[in-house]
């Protein structure tokens, strides 16, 4: 039982050190969207009745965060015409490492705490942890808009990684809410790229600097 | 059945809203839908309304309160938005209006949501809502503003996210069929997961805290608020951010109830300090009114945190203090915008003389200035005293001596730039064309909101400090 959900774990974890080395923008999008479509399948795998409920869910999640929010971000790529580069803060080895390290602090630090459920995977948490840290650190040390997003969405998947715990807690019914928030949140987020790129001929972030004390 | 009608209301309004062509007759549905919807709210707290949807939906004490003060602001703000719109026929408003209304549906559904999932969606609609009114002026700075916001209180509500799967966690070990609902977790919080209600909380502060602008998380605030029209800024500082204090609180409710009242009371009061005390320096020298207000804002959650962290009756001082500001600093935009229109300008090298130029604006400024600084007889002086006495009766007298000193802080600092901005000799006039001068549909409000603190500073009615009391109550709840 715990192979079967440890397995798409360590390919998420390995998916977020792949993400914080690649330079290209398209492969950054191209994993991130892997990366949502992997963790949309855990509910199948950690449920012992499988209805129709889970199975939408678990589809609609698939859709949005691998084919929708992917799409309008490549689309964001395509209307900016920039150069298709990450452009770090810190470099990508540097930041693999930080990366790295990150995920063997989460697993000592998850060790630490108290497991309130334990017959559930003991890879969960430290996997949690693991991706929204990887999530802070492209939101922190990438230019780029669009990188910023990719950022935001990886954190947004860390917390997803830890409502596979709560799987029993958690009503459809949120779990739907905060996935149309999601995509509701990154639609405004791609028109405001836009109107970014239209008044400032970029999406890096270091033009947006003229509001200070 | 009252409580979706007050949700409907709105969002019925934003599609006719959106159906609606012509750019002038269209922010008139502004004041249609926020009169509707103040009438629907006094009839619901006439006339208590069932919870519903399997209790996700219902009125606790402080969701009353605040869905009061909302209605109440957003109904001020809809008289003002017609007349404000009419100096910016230039630009289209058919996506304010329908945000501004979307706004208020999220911000009726954080009110009465007894369910973390739920109240969570509600506030993230309310912050996504809210990101394209910033952006209304279309300037570059504006867009920077925008994106500032919408990046910062992104990452801060999916901090809350995180922070509230904790919290559910946490009841996972008392509870064999665990919840969302607030009244479950406040009963299943133990002290046996106390190190997990421990990370919650500390998660669902900085998340919410992000929202609600307390230091070190406030650095949007002084962006959005300055880009962003008055009437926005209005809406920000007064709605969003008691909806947010109102999260804090429901959160704070259910680690009270598992044993982690000081560990909660600490945090907030240093969060509360801290806040007064970035404002205090920031405050300090400010040349932008807009951003002068931010910062103001900034020190007020300070307060609201602080009262909080301090609890009894210093919370029901902070609860009426989250009343007081969110009216002081509707009328303190409202006129700020109106000063920012006559003079194109909002910098205190531009503006001189408010008062002689736009005697009420002016005035109102002044006045606001006067009572967001806890002067009598204005509203705030209440609250604010109610919190220092309940500092000094709990034997806290280093915060309460900070507290004071602070205050004084902020009231030197925004002294300077509001007295620069309201006396003296007005430049002549740079700008031609449609000049702003003070209306009936600008003015009023600014009028009205100031009644309103005048009132709650000489005498609170008795409904009022019934269900702040009730508040405070609920508030005390067992371990």
């Amino acid at each position: 039982m715990h192979w079967s959900i440890n397995t798409p774990l360590v390919i998420v974890l390995l998916l977020n050190l792949f993400m914080l080395g690649v330079s290209r923008m398209r492969s950054l999008i191209y994993s991130a969207a892997a990366q949502g479509v992997i963790l949309s399948a855990l509910p199948l795998l950690l449920e012992k009745r499988i209805d129709v409920m889970i199975i939408f869910v678990a589809a609609v999640t698939a859709a949005i965060k691998g084919l929708l929010i992917p799409q309008m971000l490549h689309k964001a790529l395509r209307d900016a015409q920039i150069k298709r580069e990450v452009e770090p803060l810190i470099g990508f080895l540097p930041t693999m490492l930080l990366g790295a390290m990150g995920t063997a602090l989460s697993i000592t630090f998850a060790a630490y705490l108290p497991m309130i459920q334990t017959r559930i995977a003991a890879l969960i948490i430290p996997a949690s942890f693991s991706t929204v840290l990887t999530g802070f650190l492209l939101l922190t040390t990438r230019y780029k808009a669009i990188t910023q997003v990719i950022g935001y969405l990886i954190l947004e998947n860390g917390i997803y990684i830890f409502g596979m715990l709560l799987l029993a807690a958690v009503p459809f019914l949120v779990e739907l809410g905060i996935l149309l928030d999601l995509f509701v949140g990154i639609f405004v987020v791609s028109i405001i790229l836009n109107h970014i790129n239209e008044a400032f001929s970029s999406l890096d972030t270091r033009q947006l600097t003229a509001l200070k004390e | 059945m009252f409580l979706p009608i007050l949700i409907f209301i709105p969002l019925l309004a934003a599609l006719a809203a959106g159906a609606i062509t012509s750019n002038t007759v269209r922010p008139w549905i502004m004041p249609l839908a926020a009169s509707l919807h103040f009438a629907a709210v006094l009839t619901v707290l006439i006339v208590p309304a069932a919870p519903i949807w399997g209790g996700w939906v219902a009125l606790d004490p402080p969701g009353k309160l605040t869905l009061l003060l909302i209605s109440t602001l957003f109904l001020i703000c809809s008289m003002y938005i017609v007349g404000y719109l009419r100096y910016r026929t230039e630009r289209s408003n058919r996506v304010l209006i329908p945000c501004l209304l979307i706004f208020l549906a999220g911000a009726t559904l954080v009110t009465c949501s007894q369910q973390l999932g739920l109240m969570w969606i509600a506030i993230e609609s309310t912050a996504l809502s809210t990101a394209p009114m910033i952006y209304f002026n279309r300037t570059p700075l504006s867009i920077e503003a925008t994106w500032k916001y919408l990046l910062l209180s992104s990452v801060g509500i999916a901090l809350a996210l995180l922070g509230s799967f904790f919290l559910v966690y946490a009841s996972l070990a008392n509870n064999p069929h665990p919840t969302l609902l607030f009244s479950h977790l406040v009963r299943h919080a133990g002290a046996d997961n106390a190190v997990w209600l421990k990370i919650a909380f500390v998660f669902l502060l900085v998340g919410y805290g992000t929202k609600m602008g307390l230091a070190p998380m406030h650095t949007w605030k002084p962006d959005a608020y300055g880009e962003a029209p008055g009437v926005v800024g209005a809406l920000l500082a007064g709605g969003l951010t008691s909806l947010a204090f109102l999260a804090i609180l429901r959160v704070d409710r259910v680690c009270i109830a598992g044993g982690l009242q000081t560990y909660t009371s600490h945090l907030l009061i240093g969060m509360g300090l801290l806040s007064m005390a970035v404002a205090a320096v920031f405050v300090l020298g400010q040349k932008d009114i807009k951003r002068m207000l931010a910062y103001s804002s900034v020190e007020q959650m300070g307060i609201l945190a602080l009262g909080a962290g301090i609890g009894g009756p210093a919370l029901f001082g902070a609860i009426l203090q989250m009343i007081n500001n969110a009216l002081t600093k509707g009328m303190l935009f409202l006129a700020a915008g109106n000063i920012h229109r006559s003079y194109g300008s909002k910098s205190t090298d531009d503006v001189h003389g408010a008062m002689r130029r736009l005697p009420l604006s002016g005035t109102v400024f002044m006045l606001g200035f006067l009572a967001i600084t806890g002067s009598p007889p204005f509203g705030p002086f209440v609250s604010l005293f109610t919190i220092l006495n309940a500092a000094f009766s709990a034997h806290l007298f280093l915060i309460g001596g900070l507290f004071l000193l602070l205050l004084l802080l902020v009231f030197i600092g925004m002294g300077r730039t509001v007295l620069t901005v309201v006396l003296g000799r007005p430049l002549p006039r740079k700008q031609s064309g449609n000049i702003y001068r003070d209306g009936l549909l600008t003015g009023l409000p600014l009028i009205l909101s100031c009644l309103l603190v005048l009132m709650l500073g000489v005498h609170i009615p008795p409904f009022l400090s019934h269900l702040l009391h009730q508040a405070q109550t609920f508030m005390e709840v067992r371990p």
